[in-house]
């Protein structure tokens, strides 16, 4: 199992051409990811390194099958391409790209919602997704992912952050603790996924058994993430707030990060996970060893 | 980015928002000839990024060109909650028959945009929340399909606006809604939204924040960057172009990911420090970006520690290694470096580190966050 891609989801990239794409699609590839196209407008009949290049993500689905798509265009660019590949079909969508407006992001997700409720968007400003194994869609270095073992216990991680999340894969390497599916849902004011999204999905697959959940200043997301916690999610769970000394109205690098009005506090958040029954640590480290706590006893 | 009142004042007018007529002034002579300009009677603002002007004294009355003297001189270079005043806003004075309050933000929970409107204006919105919550209404606006006039004269007549200024806020907040979503604003707000005694309704402040991610379609917002107010490590890191913001500890701190630089901060204070600053190099860790970085952080006088926190991913551990020690041979540090270098080709970056063979003096290696932050803390002693 593992959500929302696995061995048989097939990749086009967005940007195949550019530097990004082409870095990243080619890693995304040599992990075992089927990268089965790309598209640039203008660059149809050439190919990177054996992966054929289309104009439209319409023809590239029609080519090749393609089931998701890798979206490593500028700012610019980005909002027309999560649209294209919505239009074309497209299932789930990973956006990396860094500095899309707020006002695009808020459009592009309307749209979304209004005129193509079968397309996930995952980020925009996300390091990606990665179901250990089987698929690596995004920047993740695919070797501090450890495999999900058969019988279990497996872990779900789902994050704001990008580091963050390499952070607690390696930790869980370290511990011999396997991963179903790593998500990053990305920095951004309006990400197309959310934690609750995330969350559904895990408490709904059977190969993971335990969460971890990363969250950082700003916002209500993991306010909401609790309450859902609290009513839908049995599986247990670890987690951990970035920016408990970040200063109000300073953005921490990410744009969806600032503490404004006194909302979006770090212990804010803390507190609302405790009360929905979710370990949380002061730090990466300790958010890891609480999950090796829960799997031992598991 | 936060603009100043009169910036706002100028944004808004650009799409249509009537606004006083008057001009900025940086010297008490500038400041008679704006007042002329507008004609008397006057209002002298203080121009600071800061709530609670009126109260400090930084907005006055001036009925001729000596009062404008007396007050501009008196303005101008007020200490406000720690914001020196360098410019002030003359415009002409307003006869204000009633005050209200409008406006839009983008609602991050329910990913659509929000009216905020209520017929309770001139005073903090938040007081207005706490002492009577049913005075705002909060109308979500679909970004795709925007604000209609009906949804807009709707609202109107829910905050309970006085019926002869309806028909001019419901005008006035498409002209707002327009500007904050082609303006690509994260906030555009109007406090107080006045009605004249003549009937017209008029913006008498303005408080707007840009979202700096969409200017690169507004070649109009760089005159912006020349008024911010930034410290000297800050103009210093934007010039490096590195992610950084200046804080009062004595930690210094370079990480690469956003994420990870906020929770290199929290272990900090967690064993009992305080970071001087945040800064996120990024992913590309490379020998001129940690020289920049390095040179940024040096350049604080408060630092007496730097702790380089670098977990690598895509960000490879030797390379980042190799980049400190040609840092360290570019830039003659102040302070002693700590790092603790994780993930990919960490081993091979730590053994570059102890190849170097620069004194412990200078530079130690931990292993994990927390054995890094406690080292990092004991040499630039407890906050």
């Amino acid at each position: 199992m593992a959500i929302f891609v696995n061995e048989k989801t097939k990749v086009l990239v967005q940007g195949l051409t550019g530097g990004q794409g082409r870095f990243h699609g080619l890693r995304n590839r040599d992990y075992g990811t089927q990268v089965v196209a790309g598209v640039t407008p203008g660059k149809a009949g050439q190919d990177v390194e054996g992966i054929p290049v289309f104009d439209t993500v319409e023809s590239a689905v029609a080519a090749t099958g393609a089931t998701a798509s890798f979206i490593a265009v500028p700012p610019k660019a980005a909002p027309a391409a999560i649209l294209e590949a919505a239009r074309a079909g497209i299932g789930f969508v990973v956006c990396i790209t860094e500095g899309v407006p707020a006002q695009d992001e808020a459009r592009v997700f309307a749209t979304l919602q209004r005129d193509f409720p079968k397309t996930r968007l995952l980020g925009p400003n996300c390091p990606g997704i990665i179901s250990p194994g089987k698929c690596n869609i995004g920047i993740t270095a695919g070797e501090i992912a450890a495999l999900p073992t058969a019988k279990g216990p497996n872990v779900g991680i789902v994050s704001r952050s990008g580091t963050l999340t390499y952070q607690a894969l390696y930790e869980l390497k370290q511990r011999n603790i396997g991963v179903s599916t790593c998500v990053g849902i990305g920095g951004d004011p309006v990400p197309g996924t959310s934690f609750v999204d995330c969350l559904a999905e895990f408490q709904s697959d059977p190969e993971t058994h335990a969460i971890i959940m990363i969250g950082e200043i700003g916002g209500t997301a993991e306010e909401e993430a609790a309450e859902f916690i609290m009513t839908h999610v049995t599986k247990p769970m670890s987690a951990y707030i970035a920016g408990v000394t970040a200063p109000a109205g300073k953005k921490m690098g990410h744009a969806g990060a600032i503490v404004s009005g006194g909302k979006g506090t770090a212990q804010g958040k803390m507190d609302a996970l405790k009360s929905a029954g979710v370990k949380v640590g002061l730090n990466p480290t300790e958010a890891c060893e609480l999950m090796a706590q829960i799997i031992a006893s598991m | 980015m936060d603009l100043f009142e009169y910036q706002g004042k100028q944004y808004f007018a650009r799409y249509g928002i009537a606004v006083s007529a008057g001009g900025v002034a940086l010297t008490v002579d500038e400041a008679v000839a704006q007042a002329e300009l507008a004609k008397y009677p006057v209002v002298i603002k203080a121009q600071v990024q800061v709530g609670g002007r009126g109260k400090a004294g930084g907005i006055k009355l001036a009925n001729n060109a000596d009062e404008v003297r007396l007050h501009a001189k008196n303005i101008l270079g007020m200490d406000i909650k720690g914001h020196i005043v360098k410019r002030v806003w003359v415009e002409h004075a307003s006869d204000i028959a009633e005050e209200y309050y409008a406006s839009f933000t983008l609602d991050r929970s329910a990913k659509r945009h929000l009216l905020m409107l209520s017929a309770q204006g001139g005073v903090e919105i938040e007081h207005v929340a706490v002492v009577d919550p049913t005075a705002i209404v909060k109308l979500h606006v679909n970004p795709v399909e925007g604000l209609s006039l009906d949804a807009a004269k709707r609202a109107v007549v829910d905050a309970r606006i006085s019926e002869k200024a309806q028909d001019g806020v419901a005008a006035m907040l498409l002209k707002l809604y327009e500007c904050f979503t082609k303006g690509d604003c994260d906030l555009a707000e109007i406090n107080p939204l006045i009605l004249k005694p003549t009937g017209e309704v008029h913006a008498l402040d303005a408080k707007v924040t840009l979202d700096a991610n969409a200017a690169f379609r507004h070649p109009e917002w760089d005159e912006y960057r020349e008024t911010e107010e930034l410290d000297e490590r800050e103009k210093l890191a934007r010039e490096k172009n590195l992610q950084y913001i200046g804080l009062d500890g004595s930690v210094g701190i370079i990480a690469n990911g956003a994420g990870l630089a906020m929770s290199t901060l929290d272990v900090v204070n967690q064993v009992g420090g305080k970071a001087a600053n945040f800064l996120d190099i990024g992913g590309g860790a490379n020998a001129e970006l940690m020289t920049a970085a390095l040179e940024v952080i040096n350049s604080d006088t408060k630092v007496k520690s730097i702790f380089i926190n670098i977990f690598g991913g895509i960000t490879r551990g030797d390379e980042v290694a190799k980049g400190i020690v040609e840092a360290m041979k570019r830039v003659k540090l102040r302070a002693p470096i700590v790092i603790r270098l994780d993930g990919t080709n960490a081993t091979e970056g730590r053994a570059i580190i102890a190849a170097a063979g620069i004194a412990e003096s200078q530079l130690i290696s931990r292993s994990t966050m927390l054995e890094a932050a406690r080292s990092a803390v004991e040499i630039a002693g407890k906050k």
